[in-house]
């Protein structure tokens, strides 16, 4: 093995005994996260370039995000990017928390099959299921641009959304659940006392990984898209096979910018009490 | 907790808001090509007419033709050329808007007040019209002058072998390469399909790339030397390599134009066609010229037009050139297919 | 803690519970993903509308033919394995893709499994945040690195190692390099996943055995490894098999994956049998590939 090979050769020179030291592991991480992080301090590092030319340095300058942001085509891309995540995460959530709810603490026929159907569109390639999705909306009749890739965003958007809820309803107690349902009158009054507040850190992550997914999502939004549903990804691809340019460099390094943000938020908001971790 | 669900609430509600209000307000969706119209003429639409455009761009149109026959997609303007056009013509695609009584059509010159595909123009707009040849650097080719032949595209130098850039336009590709080996490009004959097939295969290894994007700033950056290209691109890169020279090939150089047209089910028709005929007004033509360095086929556009277009061959083509033009043909369906077929096999 | 139902109402009232909150997933899934993939298996057995389309009232296995023959300009068959080739490319830039995040990601794992609680938080972060980062961007980002003019030649020029720009962008290599980059946080994960539960003790333990690191590596840590090995590997395979925007944009059109393909029938080819029939090609590999997972993993479940 490769492995092996690579890790051999100093082996001899360490002290043996140590569990935690392993010779050229160090390195490879080292290169690793160079690997990782070079392209991305590169891309930030040229949007603050003067020069048009992206990869000739000519001074320190920030008119390139000042152009970015008074770039109108650019706003009106990231507000539909904006309403379309904010309508898939939410629908995309709502249909998920009941699933999960119900999935989680019942056992019925055909349940490993409903599990299958759940996660479908994490196993499906999504090249596969955007042109499927595109035949089905052509033939239906259904092309209204923005309505359509809500539709698709919400149906892939339903097992990132799952998966959190899913993991933290795993973690609790059933008896706690059972006794909710003892102590009120109605199983809806038990759910939004009980439940909800229960599983909120396993649905917010939830949320939030719908919302990421739906907003970074090229592929889907190309195919099924039609008048308006023009997303800031879809701009960039647009951006980026006319040729590189500082601009894009800007408005890249701010798309970077919030995803760190919002990854952030996910964990801090996940990590609350719920220890669950889905993977 | 409950905070979290007011939050969930306020954001459905926020979404219900900004998709009441986006349908409430008069809109046009213009589906175009990428930098083929101006932002400012959008603003002047907008400010006269109170009527909020959006544009979405395709990148060739194949696309876009995909797009429409995949149901239509909610676009009101589209920009198609005369071979898309009369493919949507014949499918039913686009609505006839009766562009020929239309107050501003008398504007239109002589020559584009019909079109082969749409004889009486009750379907479209004359557009941008211009030539397809191609674009040199001559600090890149050797001896820095290259022939006005197609052959320096398609049977390249060894030394601009991998430094040309092709058009990935099938119309354009498939014409050049009939003109280069004396075919007729409505061929229905697959032994000269196959001659085409065999060159453009021929040549394929030695293109960097086909693109219809950034054919502009391919060659204002130097990554390649000779690309094919529409001459209003042409045009624009000589704004950073003034000395960039375009060519109109001797066998022979295709002679297009763009239209403007309305889907059959666009969604707000009145307001298409009144965009339609305001882009028959001088002054807009004008506009539009002027950034995407093409010709108009409107009357008295003239006095509104930058001096550098007209100064500038590539744009104002010189006299003894006119020979060389070759128009719009209108070639059966199985001459048709055949060229499909040659593209599909190309690009697979 | 299953529910057991005994009288029939009851069971009726769980099966009304499980159809209002299942129900909605469930429909909106089958509405809009299952019924669309079926839709695709009848539009492949058709005939391609020339100008689009579909030809509704044909069968037709053209579209399946067409993934080993041709159909010449005069209407002959001959053989043609461009289709073919485009598919085995693909398994083979995935296949590559996968050993180059193991080669890279079983190291950096090993790495961060060893290190202190606080430290271990902010590599996995660290790991995810690529990952997070839109995939056009971080595309995008490596054309700017690979390009003619990009950063890496630039340096190489600028060293003088070599005089003219090497051609790194719009081939197999910028696609492999941009697939791997997008897909080796879900190889490290869950190989570091494994590892973290590995007792450190075990590892002490062989080595007071006076195993040399090269057998207790092998005997101790790769076994442990291995379920996360395996697990990683799937992750990595079966997105890169059906990638699109990475071959799109790194490939510059000229190095096609299935995806690129499929995508194509639906643009300039416009032939959608075809496309219908090569996506079920793409999604019967994914299924093999799963499948062998599937075999692969469950034993080692059951060992442990």
């Amino acid at each position: 093995m490769t492995v092996r090979s690579l890790i051999s050769s100093p082996i001899r020179r360490a002290a043996p005994g140590d569990a935690k030291h392993w010779p050229g592991v160090a390195f490879m991480a080292v290169l690793f996260f160079a690997y990782v992080y070079l392209p991305i301090v590169v891309l930030i590092a040229l949007s603050f370039n003067a020069n048009e030319l992206v990869t000739i340095w000519s001074g320190f300058s920030i008119d390139w995000y000042v152009k970015a942001l008074q770039n109108e085509e650019m706003l009106r891309a990231a507000k539909n990017s904006l309403i379309i995540a904010v309508v898939a995460a939410t629908a995309s959530t709502a249909l998920a928390t009941l699933a999960a709810v119900r999935m989680a603490r019942d056992r019925f026929v055909g349940q490993s099959a409903m599990n299958v159907m759940i996660a479908l569109p994490l196993t499906v390639p999504e090249i596969v299921t955007a042109v499927a999705t595109l035949m089905f909306f052509a033939m239906v009749g259904i092309t209204q641009g923005l309505i359509t890739v809500m539709i698709a965003h919400t149906v892939f958007c339903i097992p990132f959304a799952y998966l959190p809820i899913r993991a933290r309803l795993e973690g609790l107690d059933p008896k706690l659940i059972e006794a909710a349902g003892d102590l009120y009158a109605t199983p809806g009054k038990a759910f939004r006392k009980v439940t909800l507040p229960l599983i909120m850190p396993g649905i917010i992550s939830g949320a939030v990984l719908a919302f990421i997914i739906s907003l970074d999502d090229f592929v889907t939004t190309f195919f099924v898209g039609g008048a308006g549903s023009t997303t800031l990804p879809i701009y960039i691809f647009g951006l980026i096979r006319v040729g590189v340019s500082p601009e894009v460099n800007a408005i890249s390094s701010i798309m970077l910018l919030v995803s760190v943000a919002l990854v952030s938020l996910s964990l801090l908001l996940g990590r609350g009490r719920g220890q669950t971790q889905h993977r | 907790m409950k905070k979290m669900s007011h939050i969930l609430g306020g954001l459905a509600l926020s979404v219900g808001l900004t998709l009441g209000g986006a349908a409430s307000a008069q809109e046009l969706h213009l589906y175009n090509w990428s930098n083929y119209f101006p932002p400012d003429l959008l603003k002047k639409y907008e400010a006269e007419t109170g009527v909020k455009v959006t544009i979405d761009n395709y990148a060739s149109e194949e696309d876009l033709l995909a797009k429409l026959q995949a149901g239509g997609g909610g676009y009101d303007v589209i920009f198609p050329g005369p071979t898309t056009l009369g493919t949507m013509i014949e499918k039913g695609l686009v609505a006839n808007i009766g562009v020929n009584k239309m107050e501003n059509f008398g504007n239109v010159l002589p020559p584009f007040q019909t079109l082969s595909v749409d004889a009486d123009r009750s379907y479209s707009a004359p557009y941008m019209w211009g030539t397809t040849g191609f674009t040199y650097d001559p600090a890149m080719v050797p001896g820095g002058e290259l022939e006005q032949s197609w052959k320096e595209l398609f049977e390249p130098r060894d030394e601009l072998k991998g430094n040309i850039a092709m058009l990935n336009e099938m119309s354009d590709v498939w014409n050049a390469a009939a003109y280069y080996l004396g075919v007729d490009k409505c061929t229905e004959d697959s032994g000269e399909a196959q001659k085409i097939l065999d060159l453009l295969m021929a040549q394929k290894p030695h293109v960097k790339v086909y693109s219809n994007d950034g054919t502009i700033d391919r060659m204002s950056a130097g990554e390649v030397a000779v690309h094919m290209q529409w001459n209003g691109a042409a045009h624009r890169v000589k704004k950073n390599k003034p000395d960039a020279v375009y060519v109109y090939p001797k066998e022979g150089v295709t002679f297009w134009t763009d239209t403007l047209a309305v889907p059959a089910n666009a969604p707000n028709m009145d307001a298409a066609k009144a965009f339609v005929n305001w882009m028959m007004d001088p002054e807009n033509a004008a506009i539009a010229s002027n950034y995407t360095g093409y010709s108009n086929a409107i009357r008295g556009s003239g006095e509104f037009l930058d001096a550098s277009l007209s100064s500038d061959p590539a744009v104002n083509m010189p006299e003894e050139y006119g020979e060389r033009l070759s128009g719009f043909k209108q070639c059966s369906p199985a001459s048709k297919q055949l060229r499909e077929r040659v593209w599909t096999k190309l690009k697979s | 803690m299953a529910v057991t139902e005994n009288s029939v109402g009851q069971r009726r009232a769980a099966w009304r519970a499980r159809a209002f909150l299942i129900g909605p997933a469930a429909l909106a899934i089958g509405v809009f993903m299952v019924v669309p993939l079926l839709l695709m298996a009848w539009i492949s057995i058709h005939e391609r509308d020339f100008s689009g389309s579909v030809v509704w009232d044909s069968y037709s296995p053209e579209a399946y033919l067409r993934f080993i023959f041709e159909r010449n300009l005069d209407d002959s068959l001959s053989w043609n394995f461009d289709y073919l080739s485009i598919i085995l490319r693909s398994v083979w830039l995935s296949a590559i893709t996968t050993a180059l995040s193991l080669l890279v990601g079983f190291p950096t794992a090993l790495f961060m499994a060893t290190r202190s609680e606080k430290w271990r938080a902010i590599l996995v972060f660290l790991v995810t945040i690529p990952f997070w980062t839109n995939l056009l961007v971080r595309n995008y980002a490596w054309i700017l690195l690979l390009r003619d003019h990009g950063t890496i030649n630039s340096f190489l020029l600028w060293t003088g190692i070599i005089g003219e720009p090497l051609p790194l962008l719009h081939n197999g290599f910028a696609v492999s390099v941009g697939l791997t980059y997008s897909f080796l946080p879900f190889m490290v994960l869950p190989i570091y996943a494994s590892l973290e539960k590995l007792d450190p003790r075990l590892i002490e333990a062989s080595f007071d055995l006076y195993a040399n690191r090269v057998r207790t590596l092998w005997h101790i840590v790769l076994p442990a490894a291995k379920p996360g090995i395996i697990a990683g590997s799937i992750l990595v395979f079966v997105p890169c098999l059906g990638s699109y925007v990475t071959p799109e944009l790194l490939g510059g059109g000229k190095t096609m994956m299935i995806g690129n393909l499929i995508g194509l029938q639906f643009g300039a080819a416009r032939n959608w049998p075809f496309g219908a029939a090569l996506g079920f090609a793409l999604l019967s590999l994914v299924l093999i590939a799963m499948t062998i997972y599937a075999l692969k993993a469950r034993p080692k479940a059951g060992s442990q």
